[in-house]
């Protein structure tokens, strides 16, 4: 016993365990640096954030050390209970918890506050390796993506419930699992399609992007059969298609017709559904062309639907968060505040930064929430460009490092965890690193490791280390 | 085995791809953040720029307005400290509303309003309650402590300790939007002169704002200059002012002038000075101060009466008889009339089927003997004389003639006083004369009422006195001008230019005897029970026929004769004869300026007690 035990911290990846605890301390130096003032004595002064920091530091450790010493079986067989728990305590938030910043998503027990949320992407990362890793289990057989699918939905749901949109976003991170695993590339390109349609639809509105949808699919057709030799009628289908649509579109922009556009669009397409299924059916190509008509209408609606999606989907500050980003308004007092401020501090760095202690931005107040989700606005500012690219260097070492040990897991269990893991990091960085430099909407979540809060913290912890002891047990047989 | 071999190779290739997608779409979100980061960092310098005006905080210091003294040194307009209560709602905290509005005085509701107000800001201090008494302020300072985010900002306010000379002195307030657009110096919250000297003389007053940089700590908190002050901006003190008025005779003035409508301008011939300029009604400019400026203002604009309307420099009336000495003039110089040629009048002039009154007085009567009886017909007489001399060949050119005359007394264009807005009055026009009647279809008969100052010509009370200082100062005048003296300044007077006329001096010595008659002429003069011993007063007197009422009162005079110290018109809208109140109330205030004393109590009391009813 005593032999194994030992073995087991000779064999867990060292690297990830290293980057971790460098990103844990980085990240409590600067939330110290953000919160500093000269008046304030220690940095371990637990009425202060960066000494409670200090404790939730050393009591992730102790869970670390726990984690690597608790049997992995216990985290596969015990993977659905978990996932029962959290979701009991989600529920439980929903209905007794306080709203706190326009969520109630806290648990408070007196001596804790925490976060269920946080540890939702963690059952949920379990219930979705030990789904997918049953034989037989095929993410492409529709009833089994439906299932991953109703894993999914009941943590969001809640946590959407709770009025904490932005942690349920971080759930579309296991489309990349998901693609590992089998999911057809093509599902993955439409849906950054859809991102993209839509948010081009805001920007430049929703019929432009329609008509540039329309016409972007009729090329493709002109593509696939416009040119093909034996097609004697070949110019007069294409002529045919292209009137279907020029004609109702044109009439309705020129009369000025007062109908939704969306019921021309639809029209079109619906005149040309019956003639093109037919003379679709007997081609070699049908699928393709079915495809073709399927993404192109699919487009179109998601592109009218924006208007009823922004306005009656999105809350007020979604929508000023996201017209911001796309600079289609400008609000420096509300909600672009953060963003200009957080530019400013990061932008201040230049390349080496202002040094530990010397940044003006965050310190000074300026930066809203500077040691939570604006964290990376301190290492912008004091360690500069070098500093910052250093941190988001080791980001990516360590997210790639976990898809490269993944992939060597014996089971599909720990493979499929480990790229959760991996994805939910990612998703977690892109976003947040995202949004300190205005490329990526305000959505209010933790840089993993960095970001001040005990329940971030934790969360990310048992998340990875659960990872680090499967993998130094990969010999071991865990089902 | 080889199959399921296969198999494997296939999914192994195919997993290796999608994982190889996995890491290209971590690398590449990473060194698209690398590059945003290098550009905003390193390329972009602009961050740096607002990184720095964020930490330091910007304050800046209004120098006092410069003060406003009369000619002789009196202060007429003085600062005063006035203190806001300002806030900034970023710094607020745990306010207790009830115990800030305890002290202060002021209503929940507007508080509450105010504060929403201020809210657009949380950063920039904003003025919630202005001008809080001396005693407020003085027991708020004890407890501001107790309000995180309040503070009194110290600030001057005007003061007219004469309460008098308000549309002439002029009043500040808060700077408008457009004025902000016009000039770039002023900022939200920033005072300007309104109308007045104030307005006019706005870059001198004002001095020069300055501001200091600070360094400003975690919580807003100024630790220090910034590099010493080296960015600071110096303050430059706004310019005292010395004015032209005598603020006694403009307070005696208005005083005189109430209940009534009307202007009076004095003026010192020999320098253009302006020693008042009184326009009535008119109203305390210390209501211009104070809380309830923009109550007050409203009341001022809504007045029938029209208090903001500044009527010695934009009131438009006929001169009336007092146009009399400047056809006099003019026919003397044209040699048309002798100081001994004759007409004859009964009792009013006839040509034509035309008819012009007037009363009953001798006849014939020589042309100093006109002046001192206000005879129409003479005028009549003479006047077309003029205009129809056979040295000119035809009505029109002798009209041209007459009017260059007219011009050069300064009709017909503003004088060019340095006060806003001042207007023009009206000289008539050939060419509206040809349009009205047809080219050549009029003569001296159709135009003889400009002879006796009605008809087309009209002229503000400034030109009616600028007339009585050149008549005084035989032959010229100098631009009338309200400013003597700005501190250290040597500030651009050109528009106080000498003005000569084309009038020989020796025809001015016939006219002023003339007006000397008005007054000490006794039997017969029309305004002989006002001569005051020794003061050698010379007047004459105006009834400007009004179509909407009872006829306005004239009177210009200037005074002594020899060597002529003031210069004086007065018109009283709706007051009767030149003679019954323009007149007394001319020369009381001649008397009050050349002597500082009043003989004649009753009159002063007669003019004082006369009050007129307008109809609106």
């Amino acid at each position: 016993m005593e032999r194994q035990e030992v073995s087991i911290f000779r064999r867990i990846d060292w690297q990830i365990v290293l980057i971790y605890l460098f990103l844990v301390i980085a990240g409590w130096v600067n939330i110290y640096s953000a919160v500093y003032d000269e008046s304030m004595s220690s940095i371990l002064d637990t009425s202060q954030k960066y000494g409670k920091q200090f404790i939730w530091i050393l009591a992730a450790f102790f869970i670390a050390i726990s984690i690597l010493i608790i049997d992995s079986k216990l985290y596969f067989s015990l993977s659905y209970f978990f996932y029962g728990v959290v979701l009991v305590l989600l529920v439980a938030v929903y209905l007794f918890a306080p709203e706190i910043k326009g969520a109630r998503s806290w648990v408070d027990l007196g001596w804790v506050r925490f976060q269920p949320s946080e540890f939702a992407k963690l059952t949920t990362s379990l219930v979705i390796a030990r789904f997918l890793g049953e034989n037989g289990v095929k993410i492409t057989r529709f009833s089994d993506a439906f299932r991953v699918f109703i894993i999914m939905i009941l943590p969001i749901a809640l946590i959407v419930l709770q009025g904490d949109a932005g942690s349920a976003l971080v759930f579309l991170s296991f489309f990349f699992v998901f693609y590992r695993e089998g999911m057809p590339l093509s599902m993955l390109l439409i849906g950054f399609g859809l991102i993209l349609v839509f948010s081009l639809s805001i920007v430049w509105g929703s019929d432009v992007i329609s008509i540039v949808s329309i016409a972007v699919g009729l090329l493709v057709f002109y593509g696939m059969f416009g040119f093909q030799k034996k097609q004697k009628f070949s110019f007069w289908v294409l002529l045919l298609v292209t009137l279907v649509f020029v004609v109702p579109i044109g009439t309705y922009y020129y009369l000025k017709l007062e109908i939704p556009t969306i019921i021309v669009f639809l029209f079109c397409f619906a005149i040309l559904l019956v003639p093109a299924s037919v003379y679709v059916y007997k081609k070699k190509r049908r699928y393709s062309l079915l495809l073709l008509f399927g993404l192109c209408l699919g487009s179109v609606l998601v592109s009218q639907s924006v208007g009823y999606v922004f306005t009656n989907v999105l809350e007020e500050h979604q929508q000023k968060r996201i017209n911001v980003l796309f600079g289609l308004e400008s609000d420096p007092r509300g909600s672009e505040f953060n963003v200009i401020q957080s530019k400013i501090a990061i932008g201040s760095g230049d390349l080496t930064g202002k040094g530990f202690l010397s940044g003006t931005q965050t310190k000074n107040d300026f930066v809203p929430e500077q040691s939570t989700d604006f964290i990376f606005c301190t290492i912008g500012e004091e360690w500069g460009f070098l500093g910052s690219v250093f941190i988001i260097g080791l980001f990516v070492w360590l997210i790639i490092r976990i898809m490269h040990d993944a992939e060597k897991q014996r089971t599909e269990f720990s493979r499929i965890y480990g790229y959760c893991v991996a994805c939910i990091l990612f998703f977690h960085f892109t976003i947040n690193i995202g949004m300190t430099i205005g490329l990526m909407p305000v959505i209010g979540i933790p840089l993993p490791f960095f970001s001040y809060g005990g329940s971030s913290l934790w969360g990310f912890t048992i998340l990875l280390f659960i990872f680090v002891k499967l993998d130094a047990c990969r010999g071991e047989k865990i089902q | 085995m080889t199959v399921s071999n296969q198999i494997d190779d296939s999914n192994q290739k195919k997993d290796t791809n999608r994982r190889f997608l996995l890491y290209a779409i971590v690398v590449f979100v990473a060194l698209l953040y690398i590059g945003r980061l290098f550009y905003i960092q390193v390329i972009d310098d602009s961050y740096k720029l607002d990184a720095t005006n964020n930490s330091r905080r910007y304050e800046v210091q209004h120098p006092a307005r410069g003060l406003i003294y009369d000619r002789n040194g009196k202060l007429i307009v003085a600062n005063e400290a006035a203190y806001d209560l300002m806030v900034v709602t970023g710094q607020i905290k745990n306010l207790d509303t009830l115990a800030l509005l305890s002290i202060i005085n002021v209503s929940k509701e507007i508080f509450v309003a105010e504060l929403r107000k201020a809210q657009k800001n949380r950063y920039r201090p904003y003025p919630i309650i202005r001008q809080i008494s001396a005693e407020t302020y003085a027991r708020l300072q004890e407890q501001l402590f107790n309000f995180p985010g309040f503070y009194v900002q110290t600030r001057t306010v005007r003061n007219y300790p004469y309460h008098c000379g308000a549309l002439a002195l002029g009043y500040i307030s808060e700077v408008g939007k457009d004025e902000i657009a016009a000039d770039p110096y002023y900022e939200q919250g920033d005072y300007i002169g309104k109308i007045g000297i104030e307005k006019r003389y706005e870059s001198y007053l004002r001095g020069v704002k300055g501001g200091k940089y600070y360094q400003v700590d975690v919580k807003g908190r100024v630790k220090g200059s910034l590099e010493d002050g080296k960015y600071d901006k110096t303050v430059t003190l706004g310019k005292n002012i010395t004015t032209t008025l005598d603020i006694d005779l403009q307070q005696y003035g208005e005083k005189l002038m109430q209940n009534k409508k009307g202007s009076i301008v004095a003026i010192d011939p020999k320098t253009g000075e302006i020693l008042a300029i009184v326009s009535s009604p008119t109203f305390d400019p210390n209501s211009m101060v104070g809380r309830l400026v923009s109550e007050n203002y409203n009341k001022l604009v809504r007045d029938p009466l029209k208090p903001l309307y500044n009527r010695p420099i934009q009131g438009v009336y006929p001169p009336g008889s007092t146009f009399k000495t400047v056809n006099a003039l003019i026919g003397l110089q044209e040699g048309i009339v002798t100081q001994n040629t004759m007409y004859g009048c009964q009792a009013g002039y006839y040509s034509g089927g035309l008819h012009v009154g007037c009363h009953n007085h001798v006849s014939p009567i020589n042309l100093i003997e006109s002046i001192k009886m206000s005879c129409n017909a003479y005028y009549c007489n003479e006047f077309r004389a003029i205009i129809d001399a056979s040295k000119f060949g035809s009505a029109r050119e002798g009209f041209l003639t007459w009017q260059s005359y007219i011009k050069s007394f300064g009709l017909g264009k503003p004088l060019g006083i340095d006060l806003p807005s001042e207007k023009s009055g009206n000289i008539p026009r050939a060419e509206s004369y040809d349009k009205t009647y047809g080219k050549n279809r009029w003569n001296s008969l159709t135009i003889v009422s400009l002879a006796i100052g009605q008809g087309e010509i009209t002229e503000t009370p400034l030109q009616m006195a600028n007339i009585a200082a050149t008549i005084a100062n035989k032959g010229y005048y100098y631009t009338p001008h309200l400013v003597k003296e700005i501190d250290d300044t040597v500030f651009d007077k050109s528009f106080i230019q000498r003005h000569d006329l084309p009038i020989a001096k020796n025809y001015f010595d016939i006219v002023t005897e003339g007006m000397y008659q008005v007054v000490n002429g006794g039997s017969g003069a029309t305004a002989w029970w006002l001569a005051i011993k020794g003061l050698d007063i010379c007047g004459k007197t105006g009834t400007a026929q009004n179509p909407h009422g009872e006829d306005h009162s004239m009177f210009m005079a200037f005074a002594p004769r020899n060597n002529p110290k003031i210069a004086i018109a007065v018109c009283v809208e709706n007051g009767g004869f030149g003679a019954t109140l323009a007149a007394p109330m001319a020369t009381l205030m001649i008397e009050k300026y050349l002597t500082d004393t009043i003989t004649n109590a009753w009159r002063e009391q007669q003019v004082l007690e006369k009050s007129i009813t307008y109809k609106n």
